[in-house]
């Protein structure tokens, strides 16, 4: 017996030895590797994840930039989910803006980019652009500001009293009552994104010959095709595509501040991010628009993981 | 005979024809509304002042006129920056993020994907992770971090960040799956160090890959209007001294109108010449678990 474990000792020490210096050969064999990386690695690390953590830290704290931040608890995140009527209101704006264009969005995109790749190449470089441009093409989102305008000027209202349907202008952008309508339009035409593309491509990189495949074994028409064919082999890019319309669904600012204002009337376009903004760079409150920050990574981290549970039954 | 042969085999499995016919019609309806607010855009800039103001409106343009440019360079002159100077700063930063972006990107890219060395794993998980947040949720640390750096009021603040994006990284490193690993062994056999095989053979390779990340990257640069980090007039970018001519309000509506077309073109004329390559890129932009 005690033979055995002599046999043994040594050789477990000399592994974790082993393994210690080999940690330390590790960085000087794979220098090169590191090297390569470092440049990338400092700004992402400097501008992506520190600035995460700082964030979380900070929202524990009160913070106007001038004096060094105080820690105070939870008492930003209690002033916010009791005190702060318009923080309420921007997430139930925020959710109501996420979880319409979101899916529609995410939904739209597949459905053109499935409904697209049937068609001849030309005609699909042409519908590809056309589908995409109005989300890369800078601020033209600003356009809409005329055509809903809210006087006779605006083109929604002229045709619309043109037509007879109303006999007076609608303030579109500035009645709560369709400010947030308007601005998912908006939204919904500016959604085909980077998900869009990553369909598009998918979908042309499937093998044809699961096509065959799949007829001997009963698939019948296009919609069994799509479910069980053509959506497990594309699941990499369902999922690319998921992340990036959460992300910019729960996002939503730019579109708000450009077509109703900052703050909007009755805060009734007011998302988290218009309110983030407005403490962080309006009031200098840091310490308080970190823990909306906080609030946000949070929930855009959960609603993606969420998704991608959903996505991995797709086909099943 | 050879004909008819090709056409039984040419059509396409499981489709009906009832299917084909409702596809175009759905698409054709949507791609109607898709693409009306950019025509409407492209209108407006080439409307004299009195068809802007016309009631009621009409969307498309009866006397053509490129009056609304005139304008908008006229006004331009009088403003207290020449214009040229925003044209450049706008170039410049879009320039310098972007090819800092693609070099640096790429570089890490190979690593992570052809090299296998501790921790290369979750750093690339940091990396998509971060896609599933947007900026607003790094931007109070970030411009701390600025005013520490000292890039406050400086083209560096819009540049360097450019340098990080996560997007350009993972799609480069997906893209990157499709370099024969055969290849970069026969250049190291060949005695070429790890920075020459990687700009020489395995760059190349991945045009498409670069082309891509220069689109997206340029899009994100291009509209940047950088107001929360530049405070000098002469530092400050394209689109925020036409966003000052949109405030302008009624008399400035033709050279707003102008303003918002010379804006949108650019990134559409670029993807036009690129498409190809994008979509080629996409094809590898699945996450996998």
């Amino acid at each position: 017996m005690a033979t055995v474990i002599e046999k043994v000792k040594p050789a477990y020490k000399s592994r974790v030895l082993d393994r210690m210096t080999g940690l330390g050969r590790d960085i000087v064999k794979h220098k090169v590797s590191y090297a390569f990386l470092a440049p990338y690695a400092l700004i992402f690390i400097t501008f992506t994840v520190i600035p995460v953590v700082i964030s979380i830290y900070l929202s524990f704290t009160y913070y106007n930039i001038l004096e060094p931040p105080k820690f105070q608890g939870l008492q930003n995140y209690i002033k916010l989910f009791l005190g702060d009527d318009i923080f309420l209101l921007a997430v139930k704006n925020t959710f109501v803006l996420a979880a319409i264009t979101g899916p529609i969005g995410y939904l739209a995109s597949l459905m053109f980019a499935w409904f697209i790749n049937e068609l001849p190449p030309k005609v699909r470089a042409f519908l590809i652009l056309i589908f995409y441009a109005p989300s890369i093409s800078g601020n033209v989102y600003m356009i809409w500001t005329v055509m809903f305008s809210g006087d006779t000027y605006g083109y929604m209202n002229s045709t619309l009293m043109k037509l007879g349907i109303i006999y007076e202008p609608i303030q579109w952008l500035t009645d709560p009552k369709y400010m947030l309508t308007v601005i998912m339009i908006v939204v919904l035409w500016m959604s085909l994104g980077t998900g869009f593309l990553a369909f598009v491509a998918g979908l042309q990189s499937i093998d044809r010959s699961q096509y065959e495949a799949g007829i001997v074994d009963g698939i019948r028409n296009r919609w069994q095709e799509l479910w069980y064919i053509t959506l497990p082999n594309m699941k990499p890019m369902l999922m690319f595509g998921a992340v990036m319309s959460i992300t910019s669904s729960f996002a939503i600012s730019d579109v708000t501040i450009a077509l109703a204002g900052m703050p909007s009337v009755d805060y009734a376009a007011h998302t988290v991010v218009n309110h983030l903004i407005d403490y962080g760079s309006t009031r200098f409150e840091m310490g308080y628009a970190s823990a909306i920050a906080t609030v946000l990574f949070v929930t855009m981290i959960g609603c993606n993981k969420i998704v991608q549970n959903l996505l991995r039954k797709v086909g099943r | 005979m050879k004909k008819k042969f090709r056409r039984i085999r040419t059509r396409r499995l499981n489709r009906s024809l009832g299917g084909d016919i409702f596809n175009i019609v759905i698409i054709t309806i949507f791609g109607i509304f898709m693409v009306l607010p950019l025509i409407y855009a492209i209108m407006q800039a080439f409307k004299p002042l009195d068809e802007i103001y016309m009631f009621p409106p009409r969307f498309y343009v009866v006397n053509p006129t490129l009056d609304n440019f005139t304008d908008l360079f006229l006004l331009m002159a009088q403003s207290w920056v020449p214009f040229t100077r925003y044209i450049f700063n706008t170039l410049f930063i879009t320039a310098a993020g972007t090819l800092g972006h693609v070099v640096i990107a790429s570089m890490a890219a190979f690593v992570l994907e052809k090299h296998k060395f501790p921790g290369s794993k979750a750093f690339f998980t940091m990396v998509v992770t971060s896609l599933m947040f947007s900026g607003a949720v790094t931007a109070i640390p970030n411009y701390l971090t600025m005013a520490r750096l000292g890039f406050l009021d400086s083209y560096l603040a819009l540049i360097i960040p450019a340098f990080g994006y996560s997007l350009g990284l993972f799609l480069m490193k997906q893209f990157m799956v499709t370099i024969p690993d055969s290849l970069l062994e026969s250049a190291r056999m060949d005695g070429a160090g790890e920075f020459r095989t990687f700009w020489k053979i395995a760059m190349p390779c991945v045009k498409p890959g670069w082309l891509t990340l220069i689109i997206f990257c340029f899009q994100s640069l291009w509209g940047q209007t950088g107001s929360t980090f530049i405070y000098s007039e002469e530092l400050k970018t394209l689109p925020y001294a036409l966003n000052q001519i949109l405030l302008g309000g009624f008399a400035r509506a033709g050279a707003g109108a102008a303003a918002i077309l010379l804006i949108m073109i650019v990134p559409i004329v670029l993807f036009m010449a690129t498409e190809s390559s994008v979509i080629q890129t996409m094809a590898t932009s699945g996450i996998k678990e």
